[in-house]
């Protein structure tokens, strides 16, 4: 069977990339006594697939993992069994069954939303400014690994929320396809906002109909 | 002090610039986190090397495990932080903190060091600069958190005697108990306004707690002995200066092993040993006479198969690992190991899992072993023959023929196995190029051999280590080979096997076997160099991107010393070692009788065949008669254990 585990991943896990979150879940199946199904050949993977990579030091209340197994299992049990097989900065938010053939998970992404607190005070209506001001240009040239793109439109949406407390934070939704993926600290960067000074959280991905 | 708040958020900001900032977040499946405030005793162990090393170390999951199992303590673990990190944390004035609560190891009631190897003394120094405290013992008060050690290197406790408050020589199991008891003691009644510990000023009752602590067995406290020096430099006498503290302190054991540790900590990031391991056997009955292990972790206790199998089981199951090793000095020695080989395949089998046995013996039992663990046969298989000439091998006690090595790696090879791991050590005073040639000469046959029953793709990989004469070995009495020389062989083995593309060569560079000698066999004076070492920049000694020799030699020239005393010196007979007080319970007599039949090139063979009278038996009598029958492989004691009826009347009130 092909299930599909969304789950959050916070705290200690922010810093465990993608190949060890992968390791992770494959140990916690094996913890759990769920009987993943493997590839053939000479050095045998398990059939296990993550969303979309998420960039390390961010938490996540939306990860998404695809996984198979040899067997027939209810999904209730799944997760009786999977929850007191996973570290504490992982909590599974949903587990349900879908069809064998469906199109693999990572291909049918197409944005993801974040949210990003600020550990510093700033001005609101600087940020705000700052902010509107990014989203009215036409491109937004920016370098990554010695290579120039356009950050722009692979921004479609960010504005700032204030608080009633005055508390002031980001939101963001970023193009996560493939070769064309906007990285929260990237804009953060180019507001002039340093991304060690923040909070990034992924709230959602956004999926093809 | 920072708060765990504070930490965490000053770490936010510096992780992401350094490699693997998995390292120094904790959240591991398994890692233990208490309530702070409900536990009396705080205690944090510390592995002075980089977390991918020390978080797979079994000797600190048992303490972290019997400390946890309290309901009036808590443990915690920190490891070294990397160079990048240090770096980091010093410029943003984070103190090195517990993993598991993220509270700085200042506010912890006791720390204790395992140091396995002598490489990490520099790292401990560094450790507790980083942590914020003073890092000599003399200049610690009741502030400050108890600093104890343990491990193979306090086999010669005295380089490391300023840093550390007490040392705990032996088996922990037991002794931190001991520890924590006595200290919980000690705070109650210091908290007792009729008690005359009351009173006391700080400095003085640290120093009081320190002197209860010199009661348990096994413990040793440095700070309460002095040393003496001939006009020749050599140790005249190590004293205690307080009536009550032992004069010599006797290494610590436990009679039956106690149940092995299951819940493994399963890290979140790549480290070098993803596996659960279990102890199946302590101590060695070989008799080896460079290896220091197999001296001080007498006697030879076992596990039996059912409780190694359903550990293994139940650690591999609450861990997810893919691997298993089942650790002990000399596999083959182990009494049951084919029950035990059998049982484990049958428990394990059709799971993905891959089960290590180190340490076999060179005999084609082994393979057959090795074959019954092994469902996919793609890794190698390592052997130490350690001496490739009958003359070595009769010094060193090790005594293996060629045929046996030749008829065991070709059975290794024709079983399909196609590299195989071989490990030599040079560099003893009595070795001649001879005797290193006939590593060259072993290793070709090796491959010849393997060639004609597997072809041209078999492999061999030569790992020639440089001997280092331990402290409590039979070879204490004798130096380190020079520098000059240990280059020559190096120099006769690269050229001669580098020749042939199937053999590999690694070796060890002869400072770094210089420093691990100074360090290991070093007295009090060693200390000064030590501190001065670390201030010149030295840490991460066992590492590459660490070492630095310069450091070191300026450090000895700082305090007027000469390396070459500590390591190029064959000792007198009668010379009285810097580790003199300390004992691993084998008498030095024994030592010695050992040390003169290598000389003469005499053999003493397995002593469960024979007992040689080491010292262990006397020394833990009453232990051995508590615990008769196999579970030690040492005789049984014969004469009765006399038991005392009578109640002995209580003196005053």
């Amino acid at each position: 069977m092909r299930v599909r585990i969304t789950f959050s991943k916070q705290g200690a896990l922010r810093y465990t990339g993608h190949l060890d979150l992968h390791r992770l879940w494959e140990r916690a199946m094996r913890r759990a006594s769920l009987p993943i199904t493997y590839s053939q050949g000479f050095h045998p993977q398990p059939k296990m697939s993550l969303a979309a990579a998420l960039p390390l030091g961010f938490a996540s209340r939306a990860e998404m993992l695809d996984v198979r197994l040899n067997d027939d299992i209810p999904v209730e049990d799944i997760s009786t069994r999977l929850k007191n097989s996973l570290p504490v900065d992982i909590q599974i938010i949903n587990i349900e069954s879908v069809d064998e053939r469906a199109p693999a998970l990572q291909t049918q992404v197409l944005s993801a939303a974040y949210e990003v607190h600020l550990t510093e005070p700033v001005v609101g209506a600087e940020l705000t400014r700052k902010v509107e001001a990014l989203m009215m240009s036409e491109s937004i040239l920016r370098e990554r690994r010695g290579k120039s793109y356009d950050l722009r439109p692979l921004i479609e949406m960010l504005s700032v929320v204030t608080e009633a407390s005055g508390k002031v934070w980001l939101r963001m939704t970023l193009a996560a396809r493939d070769g064309a993926t906007g990285r929260p600290e990237e804009v953060l960067n180019a507001l002039e906002i340093a991304p060690e000074y923040t909070r990034v959280e992924r709230t959602r991905l956004i999926f093809q109909k | 002090m920072l708060t765990p708040e504070q930490v965490e958020l000053k770490l936010d900001r510096i992780l992401l610039k350094v490699q693997k900032p998995g390292r120094y977040v904790g959240g591991e499946l398994n890692s233990i986190r208490k309530e702070w405030d409900k536990a009396q005793t705080k205690v944090a162990f510390v592995f002075p090397d980089i977390y991918d090393i020390g978080v797979s170390n079994v000797g600190l999951k048992i303490l972290y495990d019997q400390v946890n199992q309290r309901e009036d303590a808590l443990a915690e673990r920190a490891y070294a932080p990397w160079l990048d990190m240090e770096e980091l944390m010093r410029e943003h004035e984070i103190p090195l903190y517990a993993l598991e609560s993220k509270r700085p190891l200042a506010c912890f009631d006791l720390i204790g060091f395992t140091l396995p190897y002598e490489t990490l003394y520099t790292n401990t120094l560094n450790i507790l600069d980083l942590a914020g405290i003073p890092l000599h013992s003399a200049e610690r008060d009741e502030s400050h958190p108890i600093i104890i050690a343990g491990g193979h290197s306090a086999t010669n406790p005295e380089p490391m005697h300023a840093f550390i408050d007490a040392f705990v020589i032996g088996e922990g199991e037991e002794v931190i108990h001991d520890i924590i008891n006595t200290i919980q003691a000690f705070k109650g009644k210091r908290k007792d306004e009729r008690n005359v510990l009351f009173r006391l000023s700080s400095f003085d009752a640290r120093k009081e707690l320190l002197r209860e602590l010199t009661r348990i067995s096994g413990v040793y406290v440095p700070s309460f002995y002095a040393t003496t020096y001939m006009d020749d430099g050599t140790v005249a006498v190590t004293e205690p200066i307080l009536p009550d503290a032992p004069k010599t302190v006797n290494k610590r054991i436990v009679a039956k092993l106690p149940p092995p540790p299951t819940k493994f900590i399963v890290p979140n990031i790549e480290v070098i040993h993803n596996r659960v391991s279990v102890e199946i056997m302590r101590g060695c009955t070989r008799g080896c006479r460079f290896c220091q292990a197999g001296m001080i972790t007498r006697p030879v206790r076992e596990r039996s198969v059912q409780e190694v199998v359903d550990a293994a089981d139940e650690a591999i199951r609450a861990s997810g690992f893919e691997e298993l090793a089942l650790m002990s000095l000399s596999s083959s020695d182990y009494t049951y190991i084919n029950d035990l080989v059998d049982a484990i395949s049958k428990r394990f089998e059709g799971r993905k899992l891959t089960v290590n046995l180190p340490s076999l013996r060179i005999e084609s039992v082994s393979v057959n072993l090795m074959e019954k663990l092994k469902q996919h046969r793609s890794g190698g298989f390592t052997l130490a023959p350690e001496a490739a000439s009958e003359r070595m091998r009769r010094i060193i006690n090790k005594f293996i023929p060629d045929e046996d090595i030749i008829n065991t790696t070709r059975e290794i090879y024709s079983r399909g196995w196609t590299t195989i791991k071989l490990y030599f050590m040079i560099g003893h005073p009595s070795e001649t190029l001879e005797d290193v040639q006939a590593i060259v000469d072993l290793c070709r046959r090796v491959i010849e051999e393997g060639r004609k029953v597997a072809g041209w793709k078999v492999k061999l990989h030569a790992g020639v280590s440089t001997f280092v004469p331990k402290p409590q070995t039979p070879f204490q009495w004798v130096a380190c080979d020079t520098r000059d020389n240990i280059l020559e062989k190096q120099a006769l083995l690269k050229r001669q096997l580098l020749k042939d593309k199937s053999i590999k060569l690694s070796w060890t560079k002869p400072e770094d076997s210089l420093l691990e000698a100074w360090l290991s066999r070093g007295d009090r004076r060693m200390a000064d160099v030590i501190y001065s070492a670390w201030k010149n920049g030295a840490k991460f000694d066992a590492w590459d991107e660490g070492k630095k020799q310069e450091a070191w030699l300026s450090a000895f020239e700082e305090h007027g010393l000469d390396p070459a005393f500590y390591t190029h010196r064959q000792r007198r007979t009668d010379e009285v070692f810097p580790w003199e007080h300390i004992t691993a319970a084998v008498r030095k007599n024994f030592l010695f009788q050992d040390f003169r039949m290598s000389l003469e090139g005499q053999i003493r063979v397995d002593c469960r065949l024979n007992c040689f009278a080491c010292g262990i038996l006397p020394t833990f009598a009453n232990l051995r008669r508590e615990n008769p029958g196999e579970g030690w492989k040492c005789p049984d004691v014969k004469t009765p254990a006399r038991k005392i009826d009578i109640e002995l009347p209580v003196v005053g009130d």
